[in-house]
């Protein structure tokens, strides 16, 4: 038992990253977007931080305020990337599955080509130091996933502006019938989830390994994407849903410490994460909680 | 001049061709901005095309041939992705599906019976079984417990790999990244083309690709069966009122779809390869599947053009490499490209603006 | 102040290929109750929605009290007072009773939400203004009747003197109308004024001072109600003389077709929705099933044609159970069906008429040829002749792409095609919605067509009058079961609405 509770520090190091892009999910959605590009947002985010950081960390800079200005700039250039399919699903009505099937193919490129234009490789270069844990073995990623929580909770369900987003994603009609501007709202909301995802994207690559590659992000921000639907769209359920998530691919550096699992491959323990979330949502398809009008382009005038 | 502008706008082929011209203006852009020469770029297209080097003057006709080769797993993996799309599904497992029609294949191919064409015939049958029940899954996921394909087929992507490489390393011969040679029976080479090509990797995968094409056309446009998935596709509580077995035509769809894919990974095991691969990472053929079926506007014609560019595209990496241009750019005119299929739904709004202002003109508003 | 409350001069308004508005003006006196007057299409909602800013017009110019006003978006309108009551209502499901008056403008303590004080405020508007509502009931679980009073709450609340209902009634029971009536005389005696736009006749003749008619986006005049008829007013609504009943020739009613015994049906999240119903429909008559929207109708059509399952009774068609046939086989057993939504369950847009018209028997000969290759040519010729029968109007014939059809023209491709299929037993739900006149006059004769050629009938419609036309009995549905069955000679709409809202009169069978 103290071998699990010895374990948590890594679960949660897994989790963080995908709780906080699942709750920037979760904003969108609740606002009426549906963002599936949160994959290669995530990616963005963590080329962009590897790249700050190791580039800052040879300049010699102060290894502290490295990390954070990294983790900075991949919460600024995740928000912009998430731009583009603001402009399609919303200004442009565009089909956003496919918007966001672009971004995803759209950063799979221009990471890699940007370290190849900067490190004349297929990867950044790896950094010395990456983010260190405090006294409790707990990384600074951990901390940061529970304020993106509260901050979510407190934005959407104590203050006017969260009334008015969720509005937006369940009746825009009626939104904008009592004077909510139902594109600008729609727009914080595809960029929170921009700038979620490329915060998240950092603190991957800055605590779970030591450069960016094109296998960094494996498919985490799908994962979040499951945990969002899975925790059907409210703070503390897509919290237990990342969790749930987070602790199978956790699974596989616990299992090292079982003998009897040691036999296993380790390929069995890769596949658990997706396994869980395909089962979780098979067996929990909550498509009744979803907000009424995610995923449907908003036109003014329509009833 | 309006009637030709509407023309044009309500043109899918217009519009796919003025996507992809945009894409490579952004890419070229792009090459431009961080400093390299653009037109390596295109010199680069240029040969992979036309197997003649502008620099040099030389003529390799094995360059046309592999870019056709290369062709073949894009077209197919654009048919599984398109044949989806028209009932109305968001197919992105083309790669899960492509890695286990792969998989299957490569096993087949050592452990089974080595008589001359029964062999590979046997592999790539498997690879299409397997490719249509890794897509079926999906189908029925969707049809009967409405779970989101979109995240239903990522998560198989990610479970075929591992379980491929489960699989592979304990296949007869296995190392870390391939396992022992196959046997002569299991390989789909033709031996002419080798010979025509100067020795390219061009093989009888094409002429099953051919025949791929053909059925994708005839079952959708032809075929009771693709009457109601495209009128699931387009609405499908009509369809469903109307008698026609939803459920069914979803599962199926995805079925016939994952054949598609799985059939590329069959070929792409049997005909470029003389072992089999341990795959550390994708091939990403499924993910250019998607592209390729939107730019091709999933139909069958389409998509044979649109995979061929991107066969074009793949085959011209390595020579782009080589003149100091990131391969990765190709990847990047690829997202953009799909990005722009957006454009599509902004062209219908510009033209609505145009409709309304000629209305306004005709009724006298200043 | 000036003579007029509102006054709208030659409004023009275009939408892609349509002139919804043309030079129409619209002056409405303080304190009246003005009507809006027109058929589907007319341009009544539109020229509503520039008042209330949803859209800007193309020219024209907008007074209130005298002083010309740019209204720019809802915003502008409501701190003009202006305030909207819609049709179809702009109400947050999942949001309570307070909580969507309040949206847009909820009260804060210290930057929180203060949905106390939102609670109290809207009890007091309740009050004053005697519109019965509970401030924390969600939306999703409260009847229409009380939804309306809620969108009626949203003006009040932020301050409204001119209020527009738009279509107000196509929801409520008679009597729910009855009391709607009583809210507006009492809403203009408390200094309101209020613009109906309706096309009503026997609703504008009860409550409205004036009425405005628009035809085809023109106005064609306003006169006093008091001083007209309501056949005056359907002359200069359409343009010609109406009739307003249809022929209705005897007919002998043959054996039961279509019976219901016992039906139980419970919705997707497991609430019973229809209970114990039985209802027979015979050769040559057409039943009717009147009731207020959501009381079990969408759940019994979804039963008997097999979207739904039963969870309990059985269906019968010519005798044959049908509780456990796919949709495609009770189609095949003879059930024809004529949807309410016509876009979402009746045609397939993208296709073409000729492709819709083989929607249900595209996989039989003649369309079906060997190895499943269909006869697209055979479906040509089908659909040609039908749009020939039927009157179909349509740019390129059988060619045409359904969704760029009128409501009407898609309408009748539906009839056509169900006609077409000689069924034994028609289901037919809100056949006339949102289509004009002339539209409505046809689909009604070949429905009694059809009773003619010995077919079972069954109607559902929301529209008493049509019922009362149609029909030669009329069941009554009340929270998922039949209240009673009446001869149609031997009940008046009065009785009918009564027992819509749940009391009993002697059943008829």
């Amino acid at each position: 038992m103290s071998m699990l509770w010895g374990m948590l520090p890594s679960i949660l190091m897994i989790v963080a990253p995908i709780l906080i892009t699942a709750i920037g999910g979760m904003i969108c959605e609740k606002a009426g977007v549906v963002n599936i590009a949160l994959e290669g947002l995530m990616a963005i985010g963590a080329c962009t931080a590897a790249s700050a950081h190791v580039l800052m960390e040879s300049a010699g800079m102060n290894p502290n305020l490295s990390l954070f200005l990294a983790l900075a700039l991949g919460f600024v250039v995740g928000g912009l990337f998430s731009l583009v399919h603001a402009v399609a699903a919303i200004n442009l009505n565009a089909d956003q599955t496919i918007s966001g099937t672009g971004i995803n193919l759209l950063a799979n490129g221009v990471t890699i080509f940007a370290s190849q234009i900067l490190f004349s490789a297929d990867r950044t270069r790896e950094f010395r130091m990456g983010m260190q844990t405090d006294a409790l073995g707990i990384y600074p990623t951990a901390y940061i996933a529970i304020a993106v929580v509260l901050f979510s909770w407190f934005l959407l369900y104590k203050i006017p502006f969260g009334v008015h987003l969720r509005a937006c994603g369940e009746h825009p009609g009626a939104a904008e019938s009592v004077g909510i501007n139902v594109k600008k709202m729609r727009y914080f909301a595809v960029i929170a989830s921009g700038v979620l995802a490329g915060l998240a994207g950092g603190c991957v690559v800055l605590t779970q390994t030591i450069q960016y590659t094109s296998n960094t992000i494996n498919g985490r921000g799908f994962i979040a994407l499951a945990a969002v639907s899975f925790g059907r769209w409210r703070p503390l359920g897509v919290t237990g849903a990342a969790f749930l998530f987070g602790a199978a691919q956790a699974f596989a550096i616990i299992a090292n410490n079982f003998p009897a699992l040691r036999v296993l491959p380790s390929e069995v323990f890769n596949i658990l994460p997706y396994v869980v979330t395909l089962a979780a949502l098979v067996l929990f398809s909550g498509k009744n909680y979803a907000p009424s009008a995610a995923g449907k382009a908003y036109e003014k005038g329509a009833s | 001049m309006k009637l030709t502008r509407q023309k044009l706008i309500q043109s899918d082929g217009a519009v796919s061709v003025l996507v992809v011209v945009l894409g490579f203006l952004v890419g070229t852009i792009l090459v431009a901005l961080v400093g390299k020469n653009p037109l390596n770029m295109y010199k680069a297209l240029f040969q992979a095309l036309s197997g003649y080097n502008i620099d040099n003057g030389r003529m390799n006709i094995r360059y046309i041939a592999e870019t056709l080769n290369y062709s073949v797993p894009f077209i197919l993996c654009g048919l599984s992705m398109g044949f989806a799309k028209r009932v109305g599904l968001f197919n992105i497992g083309g790669e899960g599906q492509y890695i286990m029609g792969l998989t299957i294949a490569q096993a087949i191919a050592l452990l089974g019976p080595q008589v001359p064409v029964l062999h590979w015939l046997l592999a790539i049958l498997g690879a299409i079984v397997i490719g249509s029940l890794w897509g079926g899954v999906v189908g029925i996921l969707k049809a009967k417990y409405e779970v989101s394909e979109v995240v239903s087929t990522i998560m198989l992507n990610y479970v075929a790999l591992y379980l491929s490489r489960i699989i592979c390393l304990q296949l007869p011969g296995a190392t870390t990244y391939k396992t022992a040679n196959f046997p002569e029976t299991a390989l789909i080479g033709n031996t002419f083309f080798q010979k025509i090509t100067n020795n390219s990797l061009l093989n009888n995968g094409i002429f099953m690709m051919v025949i791929a094409v053909l059925v994708y056309w005839f079952i959708m446009e032809k075929t009771s069966l693709g009457y109601g998935m495209r009128a699931t596709g387009f609405n499908k509580e009509a369809a469903r009122a109307s008698g026609i077995p939803v459920v069914k035509s979803i599962s199926i769809s995805m079925a016939i779809s994952g054949a598609f894919a799985g059939l590329a990974g069959g070929i792409v095991a049997l005909g470029s390869f003389k072992y089999g691969r341990v795959l550390s990472g994708m091939d990403n053929y499924g993910f250019d599947g998607i592209a390729v079926a939107l730019v091709g506007n999933c139909t069958a014609l389409g998509t044979t053009l649109a995979g061929f560019l991107f066969g074009l595209l793949k085959n011209s990496q390595a020579l782009m490499q080589g003149k100091q241009i990131p391969k990765e750019i190709t990847f990047i005119i690829q997202g953009l490209i799909v990005i722009f299929i957006a454009l599509r739904s902004a062209l219908k709004l510009y033209q609505e603006y145009l409709d309304k202002k000629q209305l306004q003109k005709e009724v006298g508003i200043k | 102040m000036s003579e007029y409350a509102i006054e709208m001069r030659n409004i023009t308004k275009t939408f892609p290929g349509v002139v919804a508005n043309d030079m129409v003006t619209l002056q409405v006196k303080h304190q009246e109750i003005h009507a809006l007057l027109g058929e589907n299409g007319a341009g009544k909602s539109t020229l509503m929605s520039i008042l209330f800013g949803s859209y800007s017009a193309d020219s024209g110019s907008i007074l209130l009290d005298g002083k010309p006003r740019d209204i720019k978006n809802p915003n502008v309108a409501t701190s003009l007072g202006i305030g909207m009551v819609h049709q179809h209502f702009k109400l947050v499901q999942n949001y309570t009773v307070a909580e969507n008056i309040v949206l847009g403008m909820e009260p804060t303590k210290g930057g929180m939400l203060d949905m106390k004080s939102a609670r109290a405020r809207v009890a007091k508007l309740s009050d004053q203004y005697a519109l019965k509502v509970d401030p924390d009931a969600l939306v999703e679980d409260i009847t229409v009747g009380q939804q309306q009073r809620v969108e009626i709450l949203k003006t009040l609340y932020r301050n409204a003197n001119i209020i527009i209902f738009d279509e107000p009634t196509a929801v409520l029971t008679p009597q729910e109308v009855d009391e709607l009536m009583d809210i507006l005389k009492k809403l203009r005696s408390e200094g309101k004024t209020i613009v109906l736009i309706t096309h009503k006749l026997k609703e504008i003749k009860e409550v409205a001072d004036r009425c405005t008619v628009l035809r085809r986006g023109r106005c064609i005049g306003t006169v006093i109600v008091k001083d007209v008829s309501e056949q005056d007013l359907a002359e200069m609504m359409v343009g010609r003389a109406v009739k307003f009943e249809i022929e209705k020739p005897e007919q002998q009613v043959g054996k039961v077709m279509l019976s219901l015994q016992n039906l139980q049906v419970t919705d997707q999240s497991g609430i019973v929705r229809v209970k114990d119903l039985s209802l027979d429909v015979h050769e040559g008559e057409i039943v009717g099933i009147a009731g207020v929207d959501g009381n079990g109708q969408s759940e019994l059509l979804g039963s008997i044609i097999g979207l739904l399952p039963l969870s309990g009774g059985a269906i019968l068609l010519d005798g044959k159970s049908m509780g456990n046939l796919s949709i495609r086989e009770r189609i095949q057993a003879g059930l024809g069906y004529i949807p309410e939504d016509r876009k979402k369950f009746g045609v397939v847009g993208e296709f073409s008429i000729a492709e819709n018209t083989a929607l249900k028997n595209y996989y039989l000969s003649p369309y079906r040829k060997r190895f499943g290759v269909l006869d697209f040519d055979a479906m040509k010729n089908e659909a040609e002749n039908l749009i020939k029968q039927f009157d179909i109007r349509s740019a390129e014939g059988a060619q045409t792409n359904t969704g760029s059809l009128s409501g009407g023209n898609q309408q009748k491709v539906i009839v056509a095609r169900e006609i077409s299929l000689s069924p034994k037993v028609l289901v037919v739900a809100q056949p006339t919605r949102g289509l004009d006149v002339g539209a409505i006059e046809y689909i009604r004769k070949r429905i009694i067509a059809e009773r003619g050629k010995g077919r079972a009938i069954l109607l559902i419609s929301f529209e008493l009058d049509e019922i009362m036309n149609l029909c030669d009995r009329i069941a009554t549905l009340s929270k998922g079961s039949i209240v009673a069955v009446n001869k149609q000679n031997e009940v008046t709409e009065y009785e009918i609405g009564l027992m819509m809202a749940g009391s009993k009169k002697e059943a008829v069978r």
